[in-house]
């Protein structure tokens, strides 16, 4: 129990008086913490701080943290969001959503919160499977993955959250992973500072229904070799000793680089007006070159609320009207 | 209110000999029907006879009819756009079964209208348009002007087009531009004709097209031209004047439902000082709501064109969240898609208005046509046990009542609120008697003060007059809460699958649905309260029902009409109306469902009186079928 005029809160002041349910070991546990330190370390206070998630395991979230939560429909949460940002811009307003949620059932109101750049920080929770209703394939599933719903394999070919937030011209696009604590917090404090939509993709593992999805790339002993660190305005390179990088021909078709070639690894700038090589790295086949983590892109654009109520403020104060005035307009006469 | 809804009118003041043959005419009403192609510029003829009639203070009542295509090919059938008005020295209910004249720019308009003509009606025919080819587009074999149909109509042949260019022989606009003015032209005949005042026009066009003069003067020229001519060229032989209504004291203005429909959602949320937050997706008839509060930013509204139906309804669920009043408009399919987000709005016990410009069904059915029948779906369109309030308009006017009652009752009680009109309301137009601002009743609006330290907030703890619940804004110190669509335990709002609980919340939700009937007046009615028949109505037919009745009043049947506003709940006075009277007739515009509903939950054996054409009902067969109802009765 907090009280009401608490200046600057600890990570325990955002957990909420209810049990955590998620399935022992799952990976939102660690999303769980690494939002509430970061949330703290921003001196973020409970009530301007409202949580809107859809449904699924991942949207549960709003229960654990104690400031004002909506645990809303399946999908649905950006336009609940926005509806919210919308009336009333000065709240904090965060989207926890899943993979099914936000890029199946809720797939237009996803690229249309993008669009908009409404000041919406999306907390994408991707574990590559319908966790809740108990393991079939995703969106995000690799193609062929054997779910109780794909028995023979999946058909469907994947796609990925980052390329569609930057397609639909997302202004924060950024990836994290559930146990790279430190570096989620960072994320999350980076997506905090964007006043546009901030949208984060959170690999997150679910070890009961597609345990293991990522291990190919953050287990401890293959995560130097096969993740790739992105950070403004240093060379894209990965490998134990950095010893390989990433180029882009002139398709921004990436390759690799080493040795003497080294020094032809891309400088990443996330704030290049061109979406082409955020994109080039969002759509790289995770089995022949490293994972991307980090920010993708980060560009500056008036947000939509702003627009939105800019519009508001100023026919409030040219135009003046009262009820009366309003009710009374255009043609009127008088029976006596 | 002097005068009833009979007809007599220009040809039913006995048709052979009646008419002076020069001078001055008296009528107590006329009924006018503009049909063109829909390029023809029939709304706006319409709209501009309507205004200026309007101001010269008769009653009046209009029926748009658009086209089913929008773009369909020039000159044939589903190409006529029509706009029939009716005006008269009297109180009226509806813009009038048939017309005693018709204008008909084209063969297809002739062909699609002149079935309903009256017998000796005038039927002013644009003659210009009447080739082979214009013949063949509306598909008559014969021109009608030559095979004796037209028999027994007082038919006015004019070259619409080519007085019109004359008329315009000095403009500059082009044949395109001057042909484009002919609809003024013909309306200047029967300005002359029903010696309607022109500056009103003249006022309105020059507003209309204010960056464009040039079109101005040449609408204007033509319509001047149109005048003279009646007048000089002694087409008629009299003129006809339309004596202004008995209408009760007040300042008036012609409103269309949607219009006042918006103005009341607007009218309340200055009340209540509430600001109106509108999530919509366009869906004719009711794309009209998104433009017209689009445009009251100077009132504080915003509104939100979402990407699509299910966004728009979530956002004012997000909107009414935060403490501002979520509304969200559409028609009948949109309603279709939100009933998912209309259940969480019933289960976070969030205030939501949700408007239904319904139109005709089921899929895409008609859109430009007329019905009623999603009542069932608002009542029953959901999951689960998830009552909604249900309330309707029944004309244009009262439009602005019913969204002012939403408002009161979202926030007061904490619910959403399903407002049902359509697109006959939308579109129709009718004086409205404006209120006094002062009087409107109050909007209750009442949201949680600042929590207490070291007490935890209770999201659904309740107030016992009307079991709403806390309106608890996010921003506000020491209210943090978690809502969603799982079931909660009450007060406390922590999940809760417990059996006791859930049904308590089940009887809780329903309940308090039940108790906002303890805020209505008892119910009115037109005639006694006990009797042979009860003719029940809700939303547009209201019009054509009172219409009927009172004329069967009149020749002494014992008849009455009631109308109901509140769906759900329903007055907890009417089933002892209902048991009042022998019989109880429910005309609808649907298969008879409020009558299913009132059988079901009453017992009491309401008989249906069903129509699902796309068109509201003609008062005449409303008069007729109760005539035989209280044959059948007595
Ligand atoms: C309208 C609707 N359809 C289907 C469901 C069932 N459902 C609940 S969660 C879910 C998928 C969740 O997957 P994801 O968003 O990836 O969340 P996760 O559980 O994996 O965190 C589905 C299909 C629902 N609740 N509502
Ligand atoms: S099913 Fe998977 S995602 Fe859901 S709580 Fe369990 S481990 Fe986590
Ligand atoms: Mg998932």
């Amino acid at each position: 129990m907090t009280s009401v005029d608490e200046p600057k809160l600890t990570k325990k002041d955002f957990k909420s008086d209810q049990d955590v349910r998620w399935c022992p070991g799952c990976g939102d546990y660690s999303i769980l913490n690494s939002v509430q330190a970061a949330f703290a370390d921003l001196g973020k206070k409970l009530h301007e701080t409202v949580i809107i998630s859809g449904i699924g395991c991942s949207s549960r979230f709003p229960y654990y943290m104690d400031t004002y939560g909506f645990h809303t429909i399946h999908g649905r949460a950006p336009a609940v969001a926005t509806g919210v940002k919308l009336s009333n811009a000065a709240l904090d307003v965060w989207v926890v959503t899943g993979d099914g949620d936000a890029m199946s059932i809720g797939g237009n109101h996803f690229i249309h919160a993008m669009r908009r750049n409404v000041g919406l920080k999306i907390l994408l929770f991707n574990n590559r499977i319908y966790g809740l209703t108990k393991g079939q394939f995703s969106p995000t599933s690799p193609q062929g993955k054997v779910t109780k719903s794909s028995p023979l394999g999946s058909v469907d070919y994947p796609f990925s959250p980052i390329a569609l937030a930057l397609g639909a011209g997302g202004t924060f696009v950024a990836r994290a992973v559930d146990i790279l604590g430190p570096h989620l917090q960072s994320m999350v404090k980076q997506a905090d500072s964007h006043t546009g939509t901030a949208m984060i993709e959170i690999y997150q593992n679910c070890n009961i229904f597609n345990d293991g999805a990522y291990a190919g790339f953050t287990d401890k002993g293959v995560r130097d070799a096969r993740m790739l660190y992105l950070e403004h305005g240093k060379p894209l390179l990965f490998g134990a000793d950095n010893d390989k990088g990433i180029a882009f021909d002139e398709s921004f078709r990436p390759f690799i680089v080493e040795g003497d070639d080294l020094g032809k690894a891309y400088v990443w700038d996330e704030t290049a007006d061109t979406p082409a090589p955020a994109m080039a790295l969002a759509t790289m086949d995770e089995a022949k070159f490293p994972v991307p983590i980090g920010v993708f892109r980060r560009i500056d654009k008036p947000n939509f609320e702003y627009g939105v109520n800019q519009q508001i403020d100023a026919a409030v104060a040219n135009n003046k009207q009262s009820l009366k005035d309003l009710i009374y307009a255009g043609e009127t006469w008088e029976v006596t | 209110m002097t005068g009833t809804d009979t007809n007599r009118g220009l040809t039913s003041s006995n048709p052979e000999s009646g008419i002076p043959e020069s001078g001055t005419k008296e009528l107590d009403q006329v009924v006018i029907r503009f049909a063109g192609d829909s390029g023809d510029g029939m709304q706006l003829t319409g709209d501009q006879f309507t205004r200026t009639t309007a101001l010269m203070g008769n009653d009046i009542a209009t029926f748009p009819d658009f086209p089913a295509e929008i773009r369909a090919p020039a000159g044939t059938l589903p190409g006529v756009s029509a706009f029939q008005l009716r005006f008269s020295s009297f109180d009226i209910h509806t813009p009038g079964d048939a017309p005693d004249v018709l204008v008909a720019m084209n063969p297809a308009a002739l062909k699609a209208h002149i079935g309903q003509l009256k017998k000796n009606g005038i039927l002013l025919l644009n003659n210009a348009s009447f080739k082979a080819l214009d013949l063949k587009k509306a598909t008559y074999t014969v021109d009608p002007r030559t095979d004796g149909s037209l028999d027994g109509f007082r038919v006015i042949e004019i070259d619409l087009t080519a007085r019109t260019r004359e008329a315009l022989a000095e403009s500059d606009l082009d044949n395109r531009g001057k042909d484009r003015c002919k609809n003024m032209y013909a309306l200047g005949i029967l300005y002359w004709l029903f010696q309607r005042e022109v500056d009103p026009t003249k006022k309105a066009l020059a507003e209309k097209f204010a960056k464009r003069p040039a079109i101005v003067e040449a609408n204007l020229k033509a319509m001047a031209a149109g005048h003279a001519y009646a007048e000089t060229v002694e087409i008629f032989q009299v003129s006809y004047k339309v004596a202004p209504a008995k209408m009760p004291p007040g300042t008036y203005r012609n409103i269309m439902g949607n219009q006042s429909l918006c103005l009341g959602l607007v009218a309340a949320s200055q009340k209540g000082n509430v600001p109106l937050f509108l999530g919509s997706y366009p869906i004719t008839p009711a794309s009209d709501v998104l433009h017209q509060l689009s445009s009251y930013k100077n009132l504080g509204v915003a509104t939100f064109q979402a990407e699509d139906e299910i966004a728009a309804v979530c956002a004012a669920i997000g909107a009414s969240y935060t403490g501002k009043l979520g509304i969200t408009s559409t028609s009948g399919p949109g309603v279709a898609l939100k009933a998912e987000a209309i259940g969480l709005a019933i289960m976070a016990e969030l205030p939501l208005v949700v408007l239904n410009i319904q139109r005709a069904g089921p899929s895409t059915g008609m859109p430009t046509k007329t019905q009623q029948a999603d009542l069932l779906q608002a009542m029953y369109g959901r999951n689960g046990e998830s009552p909604m309030v249900v309330i309707s308009c029944s004309t244009a006017a009262d439009a602005f009542e019913v969204g002012y009652e939403a408002v009161r009752i979202a926030t007061k009680h904490m619910v959403p609120v399903m407002v049902l009109s359509d697109g006959y309301i939308a579109n129709g137009s009718e004086p409205w008697r404006l209120p006094d601002i002062d009087k409107l009743p109050p909007v209750e609006v009442n949201y949680a003060p600042e929590g207490v330290a070291g007490v935890k907030f209770k999201p659904y703890e309740r107030n016992p007059e009307t079991l709403a619940r806390p309106w608890a804004k996010p921003g506000t110190k020491g209210l943090v809460h978690r809502i969603g669509g799982l079931e909660k335990q009450d007060i406390t709002g922590n999940i809760s699958y417990d059996a006791d609980n859930h049904q308590h919340m089940i009887n809780t939700r329903a309940k308090k649905v039940a108790m906002v009937a303890n805020d209505l007046a008892p119910m009115e009615t037109i005639g006694e309260k006990s009797g042979d028949v009860l003719v029940l109505g809700w939303g547009s037919p209201r019009g054509a029902i009172t219409a009927a009745v009172t004329r069967l009043q009149e020749q002494g049947e014992s008849i009455s009409c009631a109308f109901l506003r509140y769906l759900n709940p329903l007055p907890n006075d009417l089933e002892a109306l209902m048991r009042s009277f022998k019989k109880v007739v429910l005309p609808e515009l649907n298969c008879g469902q409020l009558a299913m509903m009132l059988r079901s939950k009453y017992l009491i054996d309401v008989q249906s009186y069903s129509q699902v054409n796309g068109q509201p009902f003609q008062s005449q067969a409303v008069e007729d079928y109760m005539r035989t109802v209280l044959q059948e009765v007595k």
